[in-house]
């Protein structure tokens, strides 16, 4: 009896002194989750998460102070993307949070009056122009977050829906016709 | 919205592989005939009309088209091989549970057409022999042999009404495999078992022809392309070499390899089994990993095992290391330097 | 001597069909009252337009100039006048408008005058440019720009193949052209020769095609300057994929992800060969391509046809759509696509691109019985010319599991259509690829998007943080410095004496002080962002001023027309 208890309390320790040893030698050094977060994050910095920037909602769901459907740009695939990497359940989009087509912001050059506003509102730095002159908004680098519209004091800039053309237009998913009807 | 190409190579479809491997099993039924009489006809028609029925079932309760899945021929293969694989003249419930697991269980409880994991015949197989190994081991014997060959009608009174007055043991005898182990278990010699009539001058009276004819149907597969020869070679030179080397070492006690090729259900499970392709590695290097371990399986099944025949145990356990053969097994793509492992994104 | 010929895996035999076309001689079509050029008729950045709605025009005129590298340049196909410059029907598989200069003829079809090269002398880089102004891409079907392939690369390409394989079903333009015009594609061939710097040239033609083997046999022999081997090889489709046929022909394997110009070789379409002639010998713009029209059309054949020529019009050519017809494919069968807008008045016009137009007809291309599942049998990877795994791939990209269809190397399949052609279970298996590629390539355009979007944000938020730091840090300055000159006014004031006016003295310290606060004012309210502007933003910039101070300079009038 007294044996038997102590060649199992043996192979238990040689086996936890082994399994001790595999986890520091074999330890896979990773990103910190934040980082992680935020790689899968569109970063559009459009703070519709509550947050002010796609870092900060990071950092928040990581301390898990945040949840993970609040990203309407990133969408429902996004969620997906975030519950594989928390190993939680995706779950649709928070309330009052829908995803928009992809668009980018517009200066009416006829009716900007070059106050520096939206400048300042950028979180990318998209829109360059001086005091009293007009301002463009340089589309490649435009991220669609609207964060400039509500600073305009004369309403001039508007979102335009950036439209599929022959460049980056995509291959839908075949019709795949399994299930035909009778 | 579909793309190119838009054209398709003419004749080919599900059904016409089908059907084709069906015909490159005619040859072995009528040897069967030839040599056992007509029972497995009654019991091909039976699996067949089981099989139908069942996939029938099965299609509509999962809301599937009848149709494609039906006139797509997988699932009379599947009946056919069964039948092939089981005795003739066994009672009709023995069919309907063989079919039922090999339609229902093996291949619709994992998806259907394409996704099972096991050959859905040998699943059927190895459920009966596990659960009925009596019945399992009574098989028709062979004119010269049996006392009386039912026809056709005694056939069907058989199956249906059971043996009545007659005893199974006027037309049934033990497999030449299973004699074989009996007997060498027993001690008794090489020569003496093999000089029974019943052994025929290689693999069994009778059948050895069958299986000669399964071997000349499978190689019109080959050389239609409807298989590679990868498989077919790798499981018979797979079974080749484990008997040769095993009849090498002590000839009184094990079978010589032409023996094992021609007995039990290796060319049938050579070219028309192991070779089903939804269960069957994929890649050339796979397909010779794979068959050949199958084969060499058989011959240890056979040999130190508790069953007849290892043919179905065989493929049902190389079935489950298909995946991971496949992943390690990739062949080479034009421009790479190496293949190898694929699949990890 | 025969030459060792190499057999790459895989490949199929579908029925040729082209004998339906072949037959008859090139055909020209008649100038017609309008064109259709899409500025994008290669791969690349499309053609920048050079000119504007009401312009005159004559034939061989830059319309379209190369915008960035990869691209190059576009011609009026015939004199008159602009009419439009609008998105508009182009054979695309996605059936979506591109950008399009409308040219209505004037019916004199008056040309710019051309200037032959005189291209053994002309500087190698001068040369490339001006074929790149002369808007040549490969004709064979992937029409990137000319002057960029026949870059030597530093001397590394040993061996120039010129593709006449033509393995497409239907498809015969390369066909008659090298019956009808050995000749020339020579000329063109010892200029891609003398470009590239080849030792070899090898010409591949399929064994189907043997009036054509015979004519370039026979214009080789005859030609001195260029020793070129016509080489007949084994009719298998796709021999004329490039890889393929650089594999066929010398046994070097491109290697993934690479361009045959990796393993020394540079591959041309026979087509381009032709038109490289009549640039450098005529100084002719790429103005016109031959096409095969076939199909379910009453003449069947091959026309030459200006870049433009609306495909009705190259319809009506050959006799125009047979009753029945259902569709057209642009391409060949195995790897071109349908062209979305089926109407008869169809206004996509013939590009650079499109070798074949195929009228389609229920017998002839019958419709496709639907899909079953997969059951692994594994014809698509025999019958695949890059000994891929097509079923694997089509299981992931079904799932859309895109890392794993990667991982069996989705981007070395070449979409030839060869494992979907086999497939007993009638999959689109190449759809699926295609639909998968896309979506990783968007994925990847999105990431790359994001993380410039990360990096900007993240040099704002620096930014700002150093303009709070360097404003403090001012502040801190200017209290200290208000400190210390209030204390030495106080102990000027205290020792006083001497100073003439110490007040006077005071109130212009302070004044001066104030100005310098307006000065620093100003400058901190000015955004920092338009120093160090790229050219181009700037540019852009004025462009926008000008036509601001132009719209408020601009009569009210002008808003109604």
């Amino acid at each position: 009896m007294l044996s038997a208890i102590l060649v199992m309390a043996g192979i238990g320790l040689v086996l936890g002194a082994i399994l001790g040893w595999a986890s520091i030698k074999f330890r896979v050094e990773d990103d910190p989750l934040v980082e992680k977060i935020d790689a899968v994050l569109p970063q559009t910095q459009c703070g519709q998460c509550g947050f002010p920037g796609c870092k900060p909602y990071a950092e928040a769901i990581a301390r898990g102070e945040a949840d993970i459907n609040k990203c309407p740009p990133g969408g429902e695939e996004g969620v997906k993307h975030l519950a594989e990497l928390l190993g939680v359940e995706p779950k649709p989009l928070g309330e009052g949070l829908e995803p928009k087509p992809k668009a980018v912001a517009v200066i009416d050059e006829n009716t900007c009056i070059g106050c520096t506003l939206c400048i300042q509102a950028c979180p990318v730095d998209a829109i360059v122009g001086a005091a009293k002159q007009m301002h463009v908004i340089v589309a490649s680098q435009c991220t669609g977050c609207e964060l400039c519209l509500p600073p305009c004091p004369v309403d001039c800039i508007h979102m335009e829906v950036i439209k599929e053309d022959v460049a980056t237009w995509k291959w839908r998913y075949p019709i795949h016709t399994m299930k035909q009807v009778e | 919205m579909n793309g190119s190409p838009y054209l398709l190579r003419e004749n080919n479809s599900v059904t016409v592989v089908m059907l084709k491997v069906l015909a490159a099993l005619i040859p072995g039924v009528i040897a069967h005939v030839w040599f056992f009489g007509p029972g497995i006809v009654v019991s091909l028609l039976l699996c067949g009309a089981f099989a139908i029925g069942f996939e029938t079932l099965v299609l509509l309760m999962r809301g599937m088209p009848l149709k494609p899945f039906l006139t797509d021929g997988s699932v009379l293969v599947t009946a056919c091989l069964l039948a092939l694989a089981l005795p003739t003249l066994a009672p009709w419930w023995l069919y309907l549970a063989g079919v039922f697991f090999a339609v229902v269980v093996a291949k619709h409880l994992y998806g259907g057409l394409g996704q099972n994991l096991f050959n859905p015949a040998m699943v059927g197989y190895a459920v009966l022999i596990v659960s009925f190994p009596v019945t399992m081991t009574q098989w028709a014997a062979p004119y010269g042999v049996a006392h009386a060959i039912p026809d056709l009608w005694e056939a069907f009174d058989l199956v249906f009404a059971g043996a009545g007055a007659i005893s199974p043991d006027a037309y049934t005898s033990a497999t030449v495999l299973d004699t074989w182990k009996t007997q060498v278990r027993l001690g008794k010699d090489a020569a003496d078992i093999l000089g029974q009539p019943i052994f025929g001058w290689a693999g069994g009276r009778g059948q050895e022809i069958v299986a000669s004819m399964y071997l000349a149907g499978g190689l019109l597969l080959v050389a239609n392309r409807l298989t590679t020869w990868h498989i077919p070679f790798a499981f018979l030179a797979g079974i080749a070499a484990t008997a040769g080397a095993l009849h090498l070492l002590d000839p009184s006690r094990h079978a010589d390899p032409l023996f094992h090729l021609l007995s039990g259900g290796a060319m049938l499970g050579a070219f028309f089994i192991a070779t089903d392709p939804v269960t069957a590695a994929s890649t050339p290097l796979g397909k010779l990993i794979y068959a050949s371990l199958a084969g060499f399986l058989t011959v240890i099944i056979r040999t130190y095992g508790g069953y007849p025949d290892g043919v179905a145990f065989a493929i049902l356990l190389m079935n489950v290391a298909v995946p991971f053969i496949d992943a390690y097994t990739q062949p080479r793509v034009f421009g790479h330097k190496h293949g190898g492992k694929r699949g990890q994104a | 001597m025969t030459r060792k010929l190499f057999t790459f895996n895989g490949g199929v035999h579908p029925e040729g069909h082209k004998d339906v076309s072949n037959a008859t001689p090139i055909a020209n079509l008649p100038l017609l009252p309008r064109y259709v050029v899409p500025l994008r008729q290669h791969i690349g950045t499309p053609a920048r337009a050079l000119v504007q709605v009401g312009d005159t025009v004559l034939r061989g005129q830059m319309i379209g100039a190369a915008e960035g590298y990869v691209s190059t340049a576009v011609h009026a196909p015939t004199s008159g006048r602009v009419v439009a410059l609008e998105p508009h029907e182009v054979p695309h598989p996605s059936g979506l408008a591109d950008m399009c200069v409308v040219i209505e003829s004037d019916g004199l079809d008056q040309a710019v005058e051309f200037q032959p090269l005189d291209w053994r002398n002309l500087d190698p880089s001068a040369l490339r440019n001006r074929i790149r102004d002369l808007g040549l891409a490969g004709l064979g079907g992937a029409v990137f720009p000319s002057f960029i392939k026949l870059n030597p690369e530093g001397g590394g390409i040993d061996t120039l193949i010129l593709n006449g394989a033509e393995c497409e079903p239907w498809i015969t333009c390369d066909d008659r052209l090298m019956r009808e015009r050995a000749a020339e594609i020579l000329q063109g061939v010892a200029v891609m020769r003398h470009m590239l710097g080849a030792r070899e040239v090898l010409i591949g033609i399929e064994d189907n095609k043997p009036e054509a083997i015979a004519a370039m046999r026979a214009a080789a022999a005859g030609e001195a300057e260029v020793i070129a081997e016509v080489v007949s090889i084994r009719t298998l489709y796709p021999t004329g994929g490039g890889k393929q046929l650089t594999y066929i022909l010398t046994g070097r394997e491109t290697p993934t992800g690479g361009r045959s110009t990796d393993v020394g070789a540079q591959v041309f379409n026979i087509g381009t060969a032709y038109a490289l002639y009549r640039a450098v010998a005529l100084g002719e713009p790429m103005l016109s391509r031959v096409v095969t029209v076939t199909g379910h059309v009453a003449a069947p054949g091959n026309y030459e046809a200006r870049l433009g020529t609306p495909v009705a019009d190259l319809l009506q050519a050959a006799g125009g759509a047979l009753p029945g017809s259902v569709g057209k494919l642009v391409g060949g069968p195995m790897m071109g696509f349908e062209l979305e807008n089926d109407a008869e008045d169809n206004a996509a016009p013939l590009t650079k691109a499109v070798n074949c137009i195929i009228v389609k007809h229920p017998d002839l291309f019958p419709a496709k019985p639907s899909a079953l599942p997969c059951i692994r049998c594994g014809a698509c990877a025999r019958a695949c010319p890059a000994d891929l795994q097509p079923f694997e791939m089509y299981w992931f990209s079904r799932a859309k599991d895109f890392g794993k269809a990667q991982s069996y190397d989705l981007f070395d399949c070449i979409e030839c259509g060869c494992c979907s052609f086999v497939c007993p279970s009638h999959i689109p298996l190449v759809d699926f690829f295609r639909f998968a590629k896309s979506e990783i390539w968007e994925r990847e355009r999105h990431k790359h998007d994001a993380d410039q979007a990360r990096t900007r944000h993240e040099f704002k938020d620096f930014r700002l943080e150093r303009e709070k730091k360097e404003k403090a840090e001012k502040l801190a300055a200017k209290v200290a410095e208000n400190k210390a000159r209030d204390a030495a006014t106080a102990a000027a004031i205290a020792g006083n004496a001497e100073s003439a006016d110490p007040e006077a003295e005071r109130k212009k310290a302070i004044l001066q002080a104030a100005l310098d606060r307006a000065k620093k004012a100003k400058e901190s309210i000015a955004p920092q962002n338009t120093d160090n502007l790229s050219p181009a933003v700037a540019k852009q910039i004025e462009e926008i001023e000008a036509r601001r101070t132009q719209a408020d300079t601009r009569p009210e009038h002008e808003e109604g027309k």
